[in-house]
């Protein structure tokens, strides 16, 4: 196992590589320069040569990615083009925060509703609720989530006025409790919105697993025993069933930060992806280049992580 | 002379059930499994409702869903426009069909050339194996590195403009890896089979054995993601034309019409405006999902004990 995890972190190193010429040749592929749009015509067509080798705009194609990746190694990605002197880490410094609130919320409320449900409809099968809980997760699978956010703005927040509908706070200045029950509260719409392609995904994954985990040989030795129906359950059914869902939370970072960037723009929540959506209109391709990077290297964390829980939690699997 | 009777048996399936005579093909046993699923089969006549309304658009309303009237902005619901009109006075109903239509033909084409480049490169890989399948496959890798929305947008970014042959373009070369590992894996559980040995050792060409023993034994899964696939670009088509990087004003689309809600006046005040294109969104790809459940049944042989 250890062998394995070893190597498994080995191979991230090349795919890490590979990320960043990939996210460098993107650019590249982009017409025009920093000053496209942006230069006085008037200018000496020599000014306007020596701001781009002081740039370092004519260097040789692997001098400039060797120069972009040195600066990215120590954090430093240069500066956005669009906010004057802001350097494109303290943009991304500022929203990051409010994305990862909002992925760790969404993944939460996705837990808490899908797999309780998934498993009730795993040991009821055909019920009421089980077919309840289908037609929800062809819902959730079907409706497109900015339209959802909308109508959850409109039935929520503009007819009852319970939640509110854009932002991450309401007024600054709030501090303690106070700050972190708005913050929840800006959270709750959100969430739900993000969260519901996932939970609708899971619930039919743990139904299935639970399904199959129940009618294993060994939930019959279980029985045979004698044993009570929530030892079963607990101990032996679902340890086993969590292990793909587990393992599945990993590979569904990217899908949820694609989900973050559309949903974000439809609460105008100020996190990764509002920043990401301004800098595709404006052109800005440092912040797009990092966002890239940056949502990049969670899916590779993610991918990564799953890999080594698996190996971990289920020693059934062997690697060689 | 003994042909033709049979002939007849095959032609009619009902006849063939209840004479329970064998020798019917896998593709009309799906067919038959298919028409059991009630819900696959209201999808599809819901889906042909749909389809035609859209086809049908000049017929069923006078306006022009692109000629704007700056002196009926934002109208509520009239007799002349029974969903009212938008910011720039453009009949809403109007705008629904023939925005159908975009988006419908969006989610088709782009379905149709991930088709194409999927199952190419699938079958590449799964066929030859080796050299050419490591090639695809850390091809696969590397365009899954990025989350497909993020990738679509940096496109969208380099890119001056986008009409929707671009757009369709952009879609199809992002989102093929998906469907060609699901190929690729279907292929290799085929590849050590007797039948393709022997097509192999009479001497038959690489592609005939590709189109015609691989492919169809491949069909339901083509089929299913090929279906399931066409409502995910719908719902994509829509969402980045709903934040502004889709398809261009003013054509109309559903997600185009739907981004109108994105100022607040709307979302609360004309629910008319923007509650039909979501709704539209939201049955035909219901729908297609149906559909593309209804035919994973039918194609899967272990699913044949589920009425």
């Amino acid at each position: 196992m250890y062998k394995y995890i070893i190597r498994r972190i080995l191979v991230f190193i090349p795919m890490l590589f590979i990320l960043t010429v990939l996210v460098f040749a993107l650019i590249l592929a982009a017409p025009g320069d920093p000053f496209t749009g942006k230069m006085d015509p008037n200018v000496d067509r020599e000014v306007y040569e020596k701001q781009r080798e002081a740039l370092g705009l004519n260097d040789p194609v692997h001098v400039q990615y060797w120069n972009w990746l040195k600066g990215a190694v120590r954090g430093d990605f240069g500066d956005s083009l669009i906010y004057k002197g802001r350097s494109v880490s303290e943009l991304i410094a500022e929203r990051l925060s409010n994305t990862v609130y909002l992925g760790i919320f969404t993944i939460f409320i996705t837990i808490i509703v899908a797999i309780p449900i998934g498993i009730y409809s795993a040991r009821h099968p055909y019920s009421l609720l089980d077919y309840g809980a289908t037609a929800f997760g062809f819902f959730g699978l079907a409706v497109p989530n900015f339209f959802f956010g909308l109508v959850a703005i409109y039935v929520f927040s503009i007819q009852l006025g319970w939640l509110p509908a854009q932002g991450s706070v309401s007024k600054p200045g709030l501090e303690g409790l106070e700050l972190f029950f708005n913050k929840l509260q800006h959270l709750i719409l959100p969430g739900i919105t993000l969260g519901l392609a996932g939970t609708a995904t899971y619930m039919r994954y743990m139904r299935s697993e639970v399904l199959d985990v129940l009618g294993s040989d060994y939930i019959r030795t279980a029985r045979a025993k004698g044993m009570t129906e929530p030892v079963i359950l607990y101990k032996h059914t679902l340890r086993n069933a969590l292990i793909p869902i587990i393992t599945l939370l990993g590979l569904e970072i990217g899908i949820l930060l694609s989900g973050a960037v559309i949903t974000e723009a439809v609460f105008q929540y100020p996190g990764i992806g509002t920043l990401f959506i301004s800098s595709i209109g404006n052109r800005d391709y440092p912040v797009i280049m990092t966002i890239n990077l940056m949502l990049g290297l969670f899916v590779l964390v993610g991918n990564l992580l799953a890999d080594i829980f698996y190996s971990i939690v289920d020693p059934r699997i062997r690697y060689d | 002379m003994e042909l033709k009777p049979q002939g007849n048996i095959d032609g009619n399936s009902a006849v063939g059930v209840k004479k329970g005579v064998r020798g019917t093909s896998p593709s009309q046993i799906a067919l038959r499994r298919f028409l059991k699923n009630k819900l696959a089969v209201v999808s599809v006549v819901v889906l042909i409702v749909i389809i035609s309304a859209v086809i049908c658009a000049p017929f069923l309303t006078d306006h022009s869903p692109t000629k704007t009237n700056l002196m009926l902005i934002e109208r509520p619901p009239s007799d002349d426009h029974p969903l009212g009109t938008d910011s720039s006075g453009r009949d809403n109903l109007s705008r629904l069909l023939y925005g159908g239509r975009v988006s419908l033909i969006v989610g088709f084409s782009a379905m149709f050339f991930t088709l194409i480049i999927g199952v190419t490169l699938g079958s590449l890989a799964g066929y030859y194996g080796g050299k050419v399948d490591a090639i695809i496959m850390r091809l696969t890798d590397l365009m899954l590195m990025l989350p497909f929305l993020v990738l679509c947008l940096t496109i969208v970014a380099i890119l001056e403009k986008v009409t929707i042959g671009i757009f369709v373009a952009i879609i199809a070369l992002t989102s093929w890896p998906n469907l060609t590992r699901i190929i690729r894996g279907a292929y290799l559980k085929l590849r050590e089979q007797e039948f393709i040995q022997g097509a192999k050792a009479i001497g038959a060409s690489d592609l005939r054995i590709i189109l015609k023993h691989f492919m169809p034994n491949a069909i339901g899964p083509i089929v299913v993601n090929a279906t399931l696939m066409m409502a995910t670009y719908i719902i994509i088509e829509s969402a980045l034309s709903f934040i502004g990087f889709g398809i261009p004003q003013p054509t109309p689309t559903w997600g185009n019409m739907i981004s109108e809600a994105q100022s607040i006046r709307v979302l609360r005040n004309s629910p008319e405006a923007w509650l039909p294109p979501g709704l539209a969104i939201l049955v035909t790809v219901l729908c297609i999902n149906f559909i593309g459940d209804g035919l994973r049944d039918a194609f899967d042989p272990k699913s044949s004990r589920r009425s």
